[in-house]
C-alpha cells in the first residue's frame, strides 16, 4: 500500500536503528507527545529495538485520556435528558466518568450515536428537529478545525438544535508544563506531526530555545518515528536544541493557514483541566463569545459539581513521563481494557492500553 | 333504493409483513405455504408436524445454533439469509460433522416488504442446496414496528460426526501449523462500507459461503486434523486466542504470511481497525501436523473457497495458563495479539 509500506520497510527500519546505535553514547530520555505515536511504538515494539540507554517517555497527547471527568459527567448528564441526542466518537464510550460511562447510560436508554465525523451529527440534527443534538467535540489542534467546520456548516444550514460540548486541548502549554516541572526527566521531544501540520512550528521554536531542548516534528509510522528519534539523538549528542522537521511530507513550516484562521476566528484560549494532570493555564480552547450560543455548556447551563473523585490511577504521573505503566500496581491486574480504572487504559491511543495490548 | 353492502373484507394480499402474519391464523399459514414451503420443500419439512422426526445413522451427533442480526440485511456478496445458513453449516463442519438438517426461526418486523423476505428465502434455499442440507422445521414471529430491525434469523443444525473423527480446540499440539483458507477481513469491511453512515466505498464482497464440502474432503483425505474453526466475530485473533487458551499452547503467527487484501488493509488503516480482529464468514482455520500441510494446501486450493489457502502460523509450545498468541512482526520481533476488549463493530452477522 503506497504511503504506508515504504514507511514500515524493514530495511529502512534496520538502517535507522543502526544509525541510532552508532549515535548514542550516553542515556537519553525522549518523550513522544502524541498517543498515536505511543500506539505505533508499542505496536511495532520499537522500544526494545533501541539501545538500552535510550528511553522513550510517553506524553499526554491522547485527548480521550485527558478529557476531565467533569466534562464526561456533563456528557452523561446531557445524554440522559429525554430531548437530547448525544453524538460522540466511539473512543469516548467507555471512558469512566465519576460514576459511570456513556456505554452504560446508552444501555439504560440514553440516545447516543457513535460517529466517525462531526459532520454526520448535522444530518442527525436535520432528521430530529425536535431534539437537541450535542456533539462531544474532543481533540487537540488536529481535530478542532473539523469540529469547527461542522459548526460553521450547522450555522449555514440554520440548525438551531446543534451544539458542541468541547474538550479541546493545545500541545505547547502541556509541553511547557512538563518541562517546568523540577522532576522532569525529558531531554528531547518528538512533537506530534499532525498537530504541527495544522499549527506550524512557530511556538515550538520559542520552547526549544527557552528550555534548551531539541524538538523534532515526527510522524507516525515506524520509519518516521525512528527517523525522528535519530534526529533528536543527533541533536542531543551534538548539544544543540532546535526545532527540526522530520516529517516534511506532511508538515509545512507555517502549518495549515486555513485551519488556523478558522480556529482563531471561532476559538479562544482558556485554562484547561487535564485529567490526571490538573489545570494547565491557557492550554485549552473554547468557543468565542459570538459562538457561545452553540456551546452545550451555555445552552444547558452546565455547572461543575463538588464531587471530585479520588482515583487510584497513576495516569497523571505516567503522562508526564514521571512513571511508567508497569510502575502502576493496578496495571494488567485490577485495571485492564475491559475494566479500566483510568482513561489511558481505554483509548487505543492511551499509553496503558497500548502497553497492555502489545507487551 | 340501492343498498350497498360494504362488508369490510380484510386485505390478505398486503405486500408488507403485518402483525397478523405472526398470529398463527390464516395469514401465517399463507406466509408459510406461499413463501417458506416452496423454497425449502422436502419430505421431512412436509411432515407438517410440531417438530421433525428423522432416523439417525452411525456416529456422533453435532448440534449448533446461531442468530443473525446483521445490518444491513442485504450487502455485497450476500444477505442475512445465506449468512444464516452458512453460519450454522460452518459451525457444524468445524465440529468435524457432515451437516444434515437445519431449523430456521424468523423474527420479522411489522412493515417489512414481503419481497425482501422472498429474496432472503431464495438465497437461503440456494445456500442450503450448495451445502447439501435440508431445512426441516421453522418458526415465524412478527413484532411491532420498531421492536426489531427488519428481521432477525436463528438457525440451528444437526450433523453427523463420522466415527474416528475428533476435532476440538484443545487438540492443538506443538508442531502443528495453522492454515488460513483465504483472504482475511472481507466480511467485516464489506458490512462497514455498506453502512451508509461511514461514507466510503469499496468493491469488496463478503466472503460468506459454506465450507462443509471442502472440510469434508479434507477430513476424508487427511485423517489427522486437530482443530477446525471459522474465525467469525472477534476475527482471527479472537479464534486463535480461544484455541491457545483451550489447548494451553502458544500460537505464533507470521505477519508477512497473513493474506490481507489491499482494500481491507486500506480501510483498516483509515478506520483504525486491525484486520486480525475483523469478522470473516467464509474462512476456516485448519490446525494440523506440519507434515500434512503439503497435502492439505493443494487440496484446499482446489476449492473456490480455499483458493488462497496458506500457512499463517504454527503451534509453538505448551504454556498452560500463560498461553498467548504472538505475531512475528516485519522486524523479526514478537508482539502479543490479545483478544479484543469490548465491541469493535456491532451487528456484523
Amino acid at each position: 500500500m503506497r504511503f504506508v509500506d515504504e514507511y514500515r520497510s524493514n530495511e529502512k527500519v534496520q538502517t535507522l536503528l543502526e544509525a541510532i546505535r552508532k549515535k548514542v553514547t550516553r542515556p537519553w530520555y525522549i518523550m513522544e507527545i502524541c498517543g498515536g505515536q505511543t500506539h505505533a511504538i508499542a505496536r511495532y515494539r520499537l522500544e526494545e529495538m533501541l539501545p538500552s540507554n535510550l528511553h522513550l517517555l510517553h506524553g499526554p497527547g491522547c485527548p480521550v485520556c485527558v478529557t476531565p471527568v467533569e466534562t464526561i459527567d456533563y456528557a452523561l448528564k446531557l445524554a440522559t435528558q429525554p430531548n437530547v441526542i448525544l453524538a460522540s466518537f466511539g473512543d469516548m464510550m467507555r471512558v469512566p466518568g465519576s460514576k459511570e460511562d456513556l456505554l452504560s447510560v446508552k444501555a439504560k436508554g440514553a440516545d447516543i450515536h457513535m460517529l466517525y465525523t462531526p459532520l454526520d451529527a448535522l444530518s442527525l440534527a436535520e432528521k430530529n428537529p425536535n431534539k437537541e443534538i450535542v456533539f462531544f467535540a474532543i481533540g487537540f489542534e488536529t481535530t478542532a478545525p473539523v469540529h469547527l467546520i461542522a459548526l460553521k456548516e450547522a450555522i449555514r444550514r440554520g440548525l438551531p438544535n446543534f451544539s458542541i460540548l468541547t474538550s479541546l486541548f493545545t500541545v505547547p502549554p502541556a509541553i511547557e508544563a512538563i518541562l517546568s516541572n523540577q522532576e522532569s526527566k525529558v531531554d528531547g521531544f518528538l512533537t506530534a506531526g499532525h498537530v504541527c501540520a495544522v499549527t506550524g512550528n512557530k511556538t515550538y521554536h520559542r520552547l526549544a530555545a527557552h528550555y534548551k531542548i531539541p524538538m523534532v516534528v515526527t510522524g507516525f509510522e515506524p520509519v518516521d518515528l525512528l527517523y525522528g528519534i535519530y534526529r533528536c539523538v543527533s541533536q542531543l549528542e551534538a548539544g544543540s536544541y532546535e526545532v527540526e522537521n522530520a516529517y516534511k511530507r506532511a508538515v509545512p513550516e507555517q502549518g495549515n493557514a486555513a485551519a488556523r484562521q478558522l480556529m482563531d476566528e471561532m476559538l479562544e484560549p482558556c485554562d484547561q483541566d487535564w485529567r490526571g494532570i490538573g489545570i494547565i493555564p491557557s492550554s485549552g480552547l473554547q468557543l468565542r463569545a459570538e459562538y457561545k450560543r452553540y456551546s452545550s455548556r451555555m445552552r444547558f447551563q452546565l455547572r461543575p459539581e463538588e464531587n471530585r473523585i479520588v482515583s487510584e490511577c497513576l495516569a497523571g504521573l505516567i503522562m508526564r513521563g514521571l512513571k511508567h505503566p508497569s510502575d502502576c500496581p493496578h496495571f494488567g491486574k485490577a485495571c485492564h481494557p475491559t475494566h479500566p480504572l483510568g482513561a489511558p487504559m481505554v483509548s487505543s491511543e492511551g499509553v496503558c492500553s497500548a502497553y497492555y495490548r502489545y507487551k | 333504493m340501492d343498498i350497498h353492502l360494504n362488508c369490510p373484507i380484510p386485505f390478505t394480499d398486503s405486500d408488507r409483513v403485518l402483525l397478523a402474519h405472526g398470529g398463527g391464523g390464516r395469514m401465517t399459514h399463507q406466509l408459510i405455504s406461499q413463501v417458506f414451503y416452496p423454497a425449502f420443500r422436502n419430505p421431512l419439512l412436509e411432515q407438517d408436524h410440531d417438530g421433525c422426526v428423522f432416523p439417525i445413522e452411525e456416529g456422533q451427533l453435532a448440534y449448533s445454533t446461531d442468530s443473525f442480526v446483521v445490518d444491513p440485511i442485504f450487502f455485497p456478496g450476500g444477505d442475512i439469509g445465506d449468512l444464516a445458513i452458512n453460519g450454522t453449516v460452518n459451525d457444524l463442519a468445524c465440529c468435524g460433522a457432515r451437516p444434515l438438517f437445519l431449523t430456521v426461526g424468523f423474527i420479522l418486523e411489522e412493515g417489512l416488504p414481503l419481497a425482501d423476505i422472498q429474496r432472503i428465502v431464495q438465497s437461503m434455499k440456494r445456500a442450503a442446496e450448495r451445502a447439501g442440507v435440508q431445512i426441516v422445521a421453522g418458526d415465524t414471529k412478527v413484532v411491532e414496528r420498531g421492536k426489531c430491525d427488519k428481521l432477525f434469523i436463528n438457525t440451528s443444525g444437526i450433523g453427523i460426526v463420522p466415527p474416528g473423527i475428533r476435532i476440538a480446540p484443545d487438540q492443538a499440539t506443538p508442531g502443528d501449523v495453522v492454515i488460513c483458507s483465504g483472504p482475511i477481513g472481507l466480511h467485516g469491511i464489506t458490512i462497514l462500507s455498506a453502512r451508509e453512515s461511514l461514507g466510503f466505498e469499496t468493491d469488496l464482497k463478503s466472503d460468506t459461503t459454506s465450507l462443509n464440502i471442502m472440510i469434508s474432503e479434507l477430513l476424508h483425505t487427511i485423517g489427522e486434523v486437530h482443530v477446525l474453526r471459522d474465525p467469525t466475530r472477534g476475527g482471527i485473533s479472537g479464534t486463535l486466542n480461544e484455541i491457545a487458551q483451550d489447548a494451553g499452547v502458544d500460537i505464533l503467527l507470521d505477519e508477512d504470511a497473513l493474506p490481507i487484501p489491499e482494500a481491507v488493509r486500506a480501510a483498516s488503516e483509515m478506520l483504525g481497525l486491525d484486520p486480525l480482529y475483523i469478522a470473516n464468514e467464509g474462512l476456516v482455520l485448519v490446525i494440523l501436523p506440519e507434515s500434512h500441510a503439503e497435502q492439505a494446501l493443494p487440496l484446499m486450493r482446489g476449492f473456490e473457497e480455499g483458493r488462497q489457502a496458506t500457512v499463517i502460523g504454527r503451534i509453538a509450545k505448551q504454556s498452560g495458563e500463560q498461553a498467548r498468541v504472538k505475531m512475528k512482526t516485519l522486524y523479526g520481533n514478537y508482539r502479543i495479539i490479545d483478544m479484543l476488549s469490548g465491541e469493535q463493530l456491532p451487528r456484523i452477522c
